[in-house]
């Protein structure tokens, strides 16, 4: 399989490009005219302060939000996106800094709301969905027991299983995550940095949304730097330090070796 | 992540009975205050209140807001309310009446006690209320006015415009065949009652039995045997339970009497005939399976749970959060045309103040019944439990004498009192 590095290189359209995408809230640019890209197997970095507008871009992409300008292409085809149906149709799955859990429900009926299994009668089937949570927390968190107890009763790290997990059964391609770890302990956070390296190994894209530059250091193997709503530059990881990283967030300079921004 | 890491769950011999069983703490906390009720009213009224003949009565009494209160959980459990239940029974009620004396008789000339009259109004009760409920709905999900201003505004709007439709008017007397779905007029007699008893009573055994054998299949953790007989036991015990208070009511003779001689009959001397189940009561049980299923079992109820807890998530999810408020609004709607019926053929008659003051008695119903204002959590039958709670009290308050400000009184202490133990109860559970 070749590797995210030579698929971009190669003529081959990117798995998603965010083209020239603008949004505004009440007469704030909050994103304003920036185009970032995935591959295959590669994991994107956006990077960038509180109010950047990182979160913003990213749920136009996952249906939170309609774009004012701009273009979405999947595999070099344009798509709408006008809501988080067409996103999942798109197979693209989000997991929320948030979370987005609906408390008050178990954890099946959390992996699989909007798109739950039913019987024959058109009935939802709750143990087929037990069954296939139990399967799937199985392999992604096998310490994972409250399966009758509505999902206010978990952990912190329990609750994100929920998510990653929701996430993950439904085959992605692209996958969201909004600060994935933001809530978890050390330990829980080498789970989803060991979940990332096995679900890029899938050929899944994945755009990592995170504030520690060194977590985008370890995972990723581009960043995008984002500051008051405009697109910094898109760097090479492997090129790049973490000072470099930072300065960028800060100081909105891209260094001198990396490659400009598209535009 | 700290959970057990035991593969199954052994049962614990630690673990209460109650845990055993499996049973709604809550669910058993409304029967024990309804236990309490009766046995306190009867002493008061040296076992009046527990006669079978009262029973019946308080059934009959609680049909038309139980069938409301079912629908207020679901609009309460997606962080709605809706003030407007007792004016659209008002208006449905007007709608019915009208199609009954007016309609049907007159301007499409069939004479009164048309064979179709009855269905017929049914028909413009039931489409009347969906239809303003879901404009309500419309208002609240796509057009962002709070459920609060929209039903307080229909509160008004509703009733007075059924009394605008028939002048003010009380219409009576109603299609004959319509009075027989109101209660004391409509019932299925002894035998009829017994057998609808034990084929209920086998379906909810054969179903505790199949969802047990479904969770010993997938290998899910199930009951120990003895708790699930004891339920079965239980359940079956209630149904025929009830069947058998209901059948205990005689028909007083002088009315049997006439019953004969109607159609043309001598009674037979000592002749007892027990009332048996209310068609009312029949149809409440309906309203209370299907609410159930869809709430449990189907996407809708699953959405409307999920839209309750977390809206933001329902949303994102992929769930069309304005269309499904929409549904829920109609869904009220629909069971405020059906209380309509029940109601306004109990009292053989439409007037202006039927269900006057329901909106509040649903409400509390609902709330008594442990549906969380705050959204997500609510159950048909803790609504149903509920309104059979209100009407006791009130009904019993009756029997024994209080004054009439004074039951007021009761009622909404009580209505605040139980929602305090609601708060702790979930407090105590550490959930929200």
């Amino acid at each position: 399989m070749q590797t995210a590095k030579e698929l971009r290189a190669s003529d081959q359209p990117p798995l998603v490009a965010l083209n020239n995408i603008s949004i505004a809230f009440g007469g704030i640019k909050a994103v304003d005219d920036v185009s970032v890209d995935l591959y295959p197997g590669e994991v994107v970095g956006l990077l960038g302060h509180n109010g950047a507008g990182k979160s913003t871009l990213i749920k136009v992409l996952s249906g939170a939000y309609q774009k004012d300008a701009g273009e979405i292409l999947i595999n070099g085809k344009p798509v709408e996106i006008h809501n988080p149906r067409d996103a999942r149709a798109n197979n693209i799955e989000t997991i929320y800094q948030t979370l987005a859990l609906a408390d008050n429900l178990d954890a099946a009926s959390n992996l699989f709301l909007g798109r739950e299994l039913v019987t024959p009668f058109g009935l939802v089937d709750d143990s087929a969905m037990e069954a296939e949570c139990r399967k799937i927390m199985g392999r992604l968190n096998p310490n994972f027991q409250k399966f009758s107890e509505p999902v206010s009763a978990l952990s912190g790290g329990q609750r994100q299983s929920v998510a990653i997990a929701r996430a993950v059964y439904f085959n992605a391609r692209i996958l969201i995550m909004d600060e994935p770890t933001a809530a978890l302990g050390p330990h829980e956070t080498q789970m989803v940095a060991d979940l990332i390296h096995q679900l890029k190994a899938q050929g899944i894209g994945i755009f990592l949304i995170d504030h520690d530059v060194h977590a985008v250091m370890e995972l990723c193997d581009r960043a995008s730097v984002m500051k008051n709503g405009k697109l910094v530059g898109t760097v090479d990881i492997a090129d790049v330090t973490d000072d470099d990283l930072l300065s960028m967030i800060i100081l909105g300079k891209t260094p001198g070796s990396a490659e400009e921004a598209p535009s | 992540m700290s959970d057990a890491t035991q593969q199954a769950m052994p049962p614990k011999a630690k673990q209460g009975l109650f845990q055993q069983l499996e049973l709604d703490v809550r669910l058993l906390g409304m029967i024990g205050a309804f236990a309490l009720l009766c046995i306190g009213f009867s002493i008061f009224t040296d076992g009046r209140f527990i006669s079978p003949r009262n029973l019946f009565n308080l059934t009959i009494q609680t049909v038309s807001v139980a069938i409301m209160a079912t629908g207020m959980v679901f609009v309460i459990v997606t962080r709605n309310i809706d003030l407007s239940v007792g004016g659209l029974l008002a208006v449905c009620s007007a709608l019915m009446a009208m199609t009954q004396t007016e309609l049907m008789p007159h301007v499409l000339g069939l004479g009164f006690n048309h064979p179709m009259t009855w269905a017929i109004a049914i028909v413009v009760g039931l489409a009347a209320g969906t239809l303003i409920g879901g404009v309500q709905g419309w208002l609240v999900g796509y057009q962002g006015i709070p459920a609060f201003i929209v039903t307080l505004g229909g509160f008004l709007i509703w009733r007075n415009l059924g009394w605008l439709a028939t002048d003010g008017q009380t219409i009576a007397p109603l299609d004959g065949n319509f009075l027989n779905l109101g209660g004391v007029n409509g019932t299925m007699g002894e035998a009829w009652s017994w057998t609808i008893g034990i084929v209920a009573a086998a379906v909810a055994l054969w179903a505790i039995w199949s969802a047990r054998r479904a969770r010993i299949r997938h290998g899910f953790p199930a009951k120990p045997i003895w708790a699930e007989v004891t339920v079965m036991a239980l359940v079956a015990g209630s149904i025929l339970g009830f069947v058998w208070v209901l059948n205990s009511y005689h028909i007083p003779s002088r009315r049997l009497q006439r019953m004969f001689e109607a159609r043309g009959e001598v009674m037979p001397e000592g002749l007892e005939v027990g009332y048996g189940l209310p068609i009312s009561v029949l149809i409440l049980i309906a309203v209370a399976i299907v609410m159930t299923l869809i709430a449990r079992r189907t996407r809708l109820g699953r959405y409307i749970f999920a839209t309750g807890g977390n809206p933001d998530a329902a949303e994102l999810s992929g769930i069309n959060t304005r269309l499904l408020t929409v549904k829920v609004f109609a869904i009220m709607g629909f069971l405020c045309g059906l209380s309509a019926v029940v109601a306004s053929a109990r009292l053989a008659s439409h007037t202006n103040d039927i269900g006057t003051l329901d909106e509040l008695r649903v409400i509390a119903a609902a709330v008594i019944g442990g549906t969380a204002l705050s959204g997500g959590a609510g159950t048909i039958y803790g609504a149903i439990l509920g309104a059979l709670v209100m009407q006791s009290l009130q009904s019993g308050m009756a029997m024994v004498g209080v004054d009439a400000p004074l039951q007021n009184v009761v009622v909404g202490s009580v209505l605040v009192a139980a929602v305090w133990i609601d708060i702790q109860y979930r407090k105590r559970l550490g959930t929200s």
